[in-house]
């Protein structure tokens, strides 16, 4: 421990926001700040991963996440193996904890793992001495896009505590919703949700949000609107009678935005149903963070791969010319 | 002489005649003859000692998956009916989905004829009674043919794991079960509202992100198979019971004189959905784990007789099959061997339940209720019996079960109340010590 150092903590895995502190989340924020100027650079390339090698184990389709977590690994000087399940063993009926134990075979530094069902990423972090990443599972959390949001509200207000947050739409099947809402709660944001009532999940409350009824007295409330994106399969469930109609009632335009304070920011995970849960000119417009969240993405999920390879927060500006 | 001795100085509980004191016990071949203090018993014959043990009617648990034919890598007949015997359980009732299920007299047969095909070995468990499909492959659509089921052994017939969703194909079995006296046994669940839901829903399923079921989906099927039992006046009998809903439409229907009964499992009076956290499939089960109000509501049901027996629901699978995502785990645990010491745990330690009564839930109510053998030990009666320490601690350790499968959310708990010997008919099919 240096005369500054933290004992963060974080333990081996990172699973979710649910069993992080405060301090934890905002110390990660802060282990990103440094690593957001390697974005910037002409030779993007720091030796701080030099030899540590990461399997990218996407068993559902993503392009965004993955992406955004194979540049934060080449940026580090990491070696990586991308798996998807297309093609892979896992298609071929080969259990998750096989998989585990083959990837450990290899003797590989650190999963980090996207699966459809909710407990896989915690599945695989119990089995393997490995370092595991979420990077979603099912509908339970996912919990870089949280820090990328956190660290997007924090880069716009300076501090998270005390700022109003409203998550609107499909909060029933979203991990990024979860784990945002944890995030938010332990910065000290008050949090609510609004959507069809199909789409809020039962004893929401209980974890210490509140719900707001029509999207127009969110807009009112809200600094910051987080917009979720509306799957489309959700029509077929039955959750929703149409697109049109989840347009007419929920979607953030422009003309409703008119209602919102000066300094309000809209947030959106991507991908984007434009036209359905948020408006072109609102998605392009003055209040979109959405571009920033994305450049913030990779500058987070290098400070989680930094500080789960055992880097210390405060030498993170050292580690960007020596390695860790 | 075979299945002839003597339990001698045991603390006899016997719900049917109202006993609850230190007597003996005499057998001769395989009934009872006498219960009595100071039997002395003929000459030469067998003594077995039962100071300090409670001597009380073999269990009964009317519901159970033995998994043959189809899936022996779960279980046997012949596993499950030894894992009953070391839990007390002289007597169990097959459910039909198998593969192929139950749903024809030859397979019925099969499984009673299993059954006392590894007794006469010499390595039978509890009794193993078949109860049939209530429809052709468990399909919900056409009924089996009940007369020829109940001819090859049947005793009740039931679509459990898929609950019967046409009101009127209810209908025809609660009228059609009445020639031959027996009862419909319901997993109420409605399966599109449970859409696919995997745990309890509420503020746990939320934060572990798991598609929950809701407590209206079994409520509802209860209160309809309610309404078509007064229209018929037949027997529905609803398993596992694991809301205060259906608890307090069970009440009210019974009040009302309609033939509605309901059984209690040990895991929904002793675990709630907080049992999942942490996505340990072992607590995985349908009906679920519920809030700590269903848990106190269905042990309050038990107490009070609205429920009016404990059944384990005993569903056990393979190691590997449980080993996987929360998701694609199968429902189910294993419950004969654990059964009898977490309801003492539950009930009876705490004081809210006398032993006498427990032991009437177990093994008597069963056997009133649904019209068997068994559950007494009146002279003359079969002589299925146990001998159980009821303050013996133990610890549960899934590795010594008898069942082929160790999927229990028990393991390492520690409990109170051990079977010390299992006797079917006179013979000793399970003994601690032997």
């Amino acid at each position: 421990m240096t005369a500054h150092g933290r004992e963060l903590g974080l333990g081996k895995d990172l699973i979710g926001l649910e069993s992080l502190t405060g301090v934890q989340i905002e110390a990660i924020l802060d282990t990103a700040e440094p690593f957001k100027e390697i974005s910037e650079r002409k030779i993007k390339k720091v030796p701080v991963l030099r030899g540590q090698t990461i399997v990218n184990l996407f068993l559902e389709p993503s392009t965004r996440t993955r992406i955004s977590f194979e540049f934060a690994q080449k940026r580090l000087s990491a070696d990586t193996v991308n798996i998807s399940s297309a093609g892979s063993s896992v298609q071929k009926g080969e259990t998750l904890v096989d998989t585990a134990r083959n990837l450990e075979a290899m003797r590989i530094h650190m999963v980090v793992v996207r699966h459809g069902s909710s407990g896989a990423a915690k599945f695989l972090a119990d089995r393997i001495p490995s370092n595991v990443i979420n990077a979603g599972d099912g509908q339970h959390e996912h919990p870089t896009q949280a820090l990328l949001d956190l660290l997007t509200i924090r880069d716009r207000f300076g501090a998270i505590a005390g700022r109003r947050v409203c998550i609107v739409g499909d909060i029933l099947h979203s991990r990024v919703a979860r784990s945002n809402i944890w995030g938010l709660l332990k910065c000290g944001a008050d949090v609510a949700v609004c959507g069809p009532r199909t789409l809020i999940p039962a004893g929401i409350e209980e974890l210490g949000v509140q719900r707001v009824g029509s999207i127009e007295e969110a807009i009112e409330w809200c600094d910051v609107l987080y917009v979720l994106r509306l799957q489309l399969e959700r029509m077929e469930g039955g959750y929703v009678p149409s697109l049109r109609e989840y347009n007419r009632v929920f979607g953030v335009s422009s003309e409703r935005l008119g209602r919102a304070g000066d300094e309000m920011i809209v947030l959106h995970p991507g991908p984007m149903n434009r036209g359905v849960e948020i408006d072109s000119d609102v998605a392009d417009g003055p209040r979109s963070v959405i571009l920033p969240q994305v450049t913030n993405g990779v500058a987070v999920r290098m400070a989680v791969l930094y500080l789960l390879a055992g880097g210390r927060p405060e030498l993170a500006e050292d580690a960007k010319v020596a390695g860790s | 002489m075979s299945g002839s001795f003597l339990l001698a100085g045991g603390r006899v509980i016997d719900p049917s005649t109202g006993t609850d004191d230190v007597r003996d016990v005499l057998v001769r071949e395989g009934r009872i003859e006498t219960v009595a203090r100071g039997v002395t018993g003929p000459e030469g014959i067998p003594r077995i000692e039962a100071r300090g043990l409670v001597v009380a009617p073999g269990l009964i648990d009317v519901h159970v998956h033995l998994r043959e034919p189809g899936a022996e890598h779960k279980e046997t007949i012949r596993t499950g009916a030894r894992s009953a015997a070391a839990g007390g359980f002289t007597t169990i009732w097959a459910m039909p989905n198998t593969d192929p299920p139950l749903d024809d007299p030859a397979a019925v047969g099969f499984v009673r004829e299993e059954a006392r095909r590894w007794a006469r070995k010499g390595e039978g468990g509890a009794r193993v009674s078949p109860v049939a499909a209530a429809s052709l492959g468990l399909a919900g659509e056409q009924m089996t043919e009940i007369g020829g089921l109940v001819e090859a052994g049947a005793v009740a017939v039931t679509d459990d794991g898929h609950p019967i969703h046409d009101p009127a194909l209810m209908r025809r079995l609660l009228e059609y079960t009445q020639s031959f006296g027996i009862p419909v046994l319901q997993h109420a669940e409605n399966m599109a509202l449970s859409a696919g839901g995997v745990m309890n829903e509420g503020a746990v399923a939320t934060a572990l992100g798991l598609r929950g079921i809701p407590n209206a989906s079994e409520a509802t099927v209860v209160a309809r198979d309610i309404y078509l039992a007064e229209l018929t006046g037949g027997h529905v009998h609803v398993q596992h019971v694991s809301t205060r809903q259906a608890v307090e439409l069970i009440r009210l229907a019974r009040e009302r004189g309609a033939r509605v009964s309901g059984e209690a499992s040990p895991h929904h009076m002793a675990l709630t959905e907080e049992a999942v956290c942490g996505y340990r499939t072992e607590a995985k089960m349908n009906p679920p784990l519920r809030s700590e109000a269903d848990r106190l509501a269905v042990r309050q049901g038990l107490i009070d007789g609205v429920l009016e027996c404990v059944a384990t629901d005993h569903a056990p699978h393979h190691y590997e099959e449980k080993e996987r995502e929360f998701d694609d785990a199968p429902f189910g645990i294993v419950g004969l061997e654990t059964a009898l010491a977490v309801c003492i745990g539950e009930l009876v330690t705490p004081g809210d339940l006398p032993l006498f009564d427990l032991i009437e839930r177990m093994s008597t109510a069963p056997a009133r209720l649904m019209g068997i053998e068994g559950g007494t030990l009146r002279p003359g009666s079969r002589a299925d019996l146990i001998l159980f320490d009821p303050d013996e601690e133990w610890t549960v350790d899934p590795a010594n079960f008898r069942s082929k499968s160790r999927n229990t959310p028990f393991g390492g708990w520690e409990v109170t109340g051990r079977v010390k010997r299992t006797i079917v008919g006179g013979e000793t099919r399970y003994d601690e010590g032997g």
